[in-house]
């Protein structure tokens, strides 16, 4: 029985190095999908914190409104801000984004400091009276101040540009709450606000401590590479089906199955070896994925992968998605009547469940009937599972609930295989 | 009357149909092939050659009937009837990515052979198939005939006391059917019982001493071939098989 498994799992080996697509699929792939969609993210962090997005502004209002609009944008420290002139007509001003390569620009109406100053009058009375002191008079509801005028460039994702708009709007604030401030301080003393006081009232805000939350107590901040290493590591795993699903089909149209079922042998030993073979292919693919983030990617500036504390966790962690990765393939290719038929439901079928597992979208964005469809995605459970180790400092025990699921799973898959076989007089 | 101990194949009252298909394609089929015999089974296409192969092979299950390879009933289908048996498919039923070495090891082992007896076996197969020169090499590039006698010595590595073979000889050169018929004769002197198809009815000739001729699911007639030729008065199987099975086209689909 050893002989004969030992015997399958060489010609495993063998066909599996002679396929060069399926290896290039395996291996290649992967790597080029890790290394870019780590540099885009990371682009896009440092297009955040390090590079600045560039703003165009073009300040209609002659008040002094206005430009402290300006500079509570320059002090969010998310934007680096170019000043247009004033009668910039909204043409110009979208050519002016192209030329400067800004992805957004703002135009603060001509009326802004009038509207800011009448709005700070009012609340100022309300005050006044609510205080049972005497006001000039209570002016009725001024309405909003005229808003600000926002044009961006599609590209900009809406995460992004929500962002931005909580950014704007956290400036528009402190320079209405500076005027309604100063306001109600002239109505009380008859004398401007102290400048050190109005500093102290707006700008002493409480710091906030940004702090991950970790089992192991780390408190190491997640970079891109802590997110994408894993994620895509499980979706090279599932790629495995370009070439064991394939291998399937092949061994069923060559007729290679006919004869192995006239042998004295049982074909368990055929798919005992092929998931031995092939589990040891995706730990090999998740060893090379994991070394180019440790290493490999500082030496294209790019932030290294920390490997989680336990280690022996990650191989079981990674041994599980890897045989259940394998089971999906074989199942597919049990079922598939053609190389073409497995490759593309195959292929098809991996990017889908990448999608729904949380590996292209967060599955906490997800709305809830797609947060409850994600628990179907076997990619899922290994996500949740190496998440755990590589972000929140977790031990193995700590994620076995996400390794329950993925081997329930798996038994499901490798018994939907059996059935498979045995429908199709295969075993 | 032949006993039992003396058959090598049994096949009585065989009825089956494939699921899903209404037609019936054998009702009652009673065939006996002797130990040590070359057997040829013939008939047009579709007339049910490669399916009862199948179900002397164990790979379909007969409806109704039973099927006796050496005494052992096909349907329990456990591994003395398959070390027994040695079957020669008629498409190349292994792994072309890999070279003849490859195949027979891994082959050998399925058949239950030791690391040693593989290895012996796989030497003197190379040597009389005349593949030793590209043991080596990837069987994908062997040209048609070449790959015919990987897919012959993938069947006997395990010396079976039956050997099935469907059409072992289709698309190859003479030099090539010449030595795979010798070697054919050659197991058979050694005591392994023939079971043969084949559409090459002259080649057929010279191999077989039993014939059975089958149409639609139905033996013919089964006899020496000498008897056939001189029962029905033809000069060679080939007309005999057209005088008996007739000269319309079969569609097979």
């Amino acid at each position: 029985m050893i002989f004969k498994l030992w015997a399958t799992i060489k010609k495993d080996c063998r066909v599996l190095i002679r396929d060069g697509i399926g290896l290039s699929l395996m291996f290649i792939m992967p790597i080029v999908l890790v290394v870019v969609v780590t540099d885009i993210q990371n682009s896009t962090f440092q297009l955040i914190n390090k590079n600045k997005m560039a703003i165009l502004v073009c300040n209609r209002d002659t008040g002094e409104s206005g430009k402290q609009l300006i500079d509570a944008i320059n002090k969010i420290g998310l934007f680096k801000v170019y000043n247009l002139p004033k009668r910039q007509d909204v043409k110009t001003i979208v050519d002016s984004m192209k030329e400067k390569d800004a992805l957004l620009s703002v135009i603060i109406p001509g009326d802004f400091t009038r509207r800011v100053k009448a709005k700070a009058k009012s609340v100022s009375n309300k005050a006044m009276v609510s205080f049972g002191l005497q006001a000039d008079s209570v002016q009725k509801y001024v309405g909003d101040v005229s808003p600000l005028t926002l044009y961006y460039n599609p590209v900009i994702q809406q995460q992004l540009r929500f962002s931005v708009k909580g950014g704007l709007q956290s400036a528009l604030q402190i320079v209405e709450s500076r005027e309604t401030l100063r306001t109600l301080y002239f109505a009380i003393n008859e004398k401007p606000l102290p400048e050190k006081l109005e500093n102290e009232m707006l700008s002493n805000k409480a710091a906030i401590n940004e702090i991950p939350v970790s089992k192991n107590g780390t408190l190491r901040a997640p970079n891109a590479a802590q997110h994408n290493v894993p994620a895509w590591t499980i979706f090279a795993m599932f790629f495995v089906i370009m070439s064991l699903g394939g291998s399937v089909v092949r061994e069923k149209v060559s007729g290679s199955f006919v004869r192995l079922k006239t042998l004295p042998t049982s074909y368990a030993v055929g798919l005992l070896s092929k998931q031995i073979t092939y589990v040891a292919v995706t730990v090999i693919q998740a060893v090379v994925i994991f070394a180019l983030g440790i290493w490999g990617f500082p030496l294209m500036g790019l932030p290294g992968l920390n490997i989680p504390l336990d280690v022996f966790g990650l191989l079981v962690v990674t041994v599980i998605c890897g045989w259940c990765a394998v089971s999906y393939a074989i199942c597919v290719g049990v079922f598939a009547e053609s190389h073409q038929q497995s490759n593309g439901f195959g292929a098809i079928s991996i990017v889908i469940l990448a999608a729904i597992g949380g590996l292209m979208v967060p599955s906490f964005a997800m709305d809830t009937s797609l947060k409850a469809v994600a628990n179907l995605s076997p990619m899922h459970w290994c996500l949740q599972a190496y998440y755990g180790l590589f972000l929140e400092g977790s031990k193995l025990t700590d994620v076995m609930e996400y390794l329950i699921p993925l081997v329930l799973i798996t038994l499901v898959l490798q018994l939907i295989t059996f059935l498979g076989l045995k429908q199709k007089n295969l075993i | 009357m032949v006993a039992d101990s003396e058959l090598a194949v049994n096949i009585e009252n065989l009825g089956f149909h494939y699921p899903g298909n209404d037609g019936v394609i054998f009702s009652g089929l009673n065939l006996k092939v002797r130990k040590g015999e070359r057997f040829g089974l013939f008939g047009p296409n579709g007339a049910g050659k490669t399916t009862l192969l199948s179900l002397i092979t164990g790979l379909l299950s007969a409806d109704s009937g039973t099927i006796t390879l050496l005494g052992n009933d096909v349907r329990k289908k456990n591994n003395d009837v398959n070390k027994m048996i040695g079957f020669v498919p008629q498409d190349f039923s292994y792994y072309q990515e890999l070279s003849p070495v490859e195949n027979l090891e891994f082959f050998g082992a399925w058949s239950g052979l030791s690391k040693q007896q593989i290895r012996t076996r796989t030497d003197e197969l190379l040597d009389i198939l005349g593949l030793q020169n590209v043991r080596n090499k990837q069987v994908d590039k062997f040209s048609g005939g070449m790959k015919r006698r990987v897919n012959l010595a993938i069947g006997v590595i395990h010396n079976p006391a039956i050997l099935i073979l469907d059409e072992p000889t289709v698309g190859v050169d003479v030099q090539t059917r010449h030595a795979i018929i010798n070697y054919l004769m050659e197991l058979n002197k050694n005591g392994t019982t023939l079971i043969y198809t084949s559409h090459q009815l002259s080649e057929a000739e010279g191999l077989c001493e039993q014939v059975a001729l089958i149409d639609v699911g139905r033996i013919i007639t089964q006899d020496s071939l000498t008897n056939l030729l001189k029962e029905h008065k033809q000069e060679s199987l080939e007309e005999l098989f057209l005088n008996l099975t007739g000269k319309e086209y079969r569609n097979d689909i």
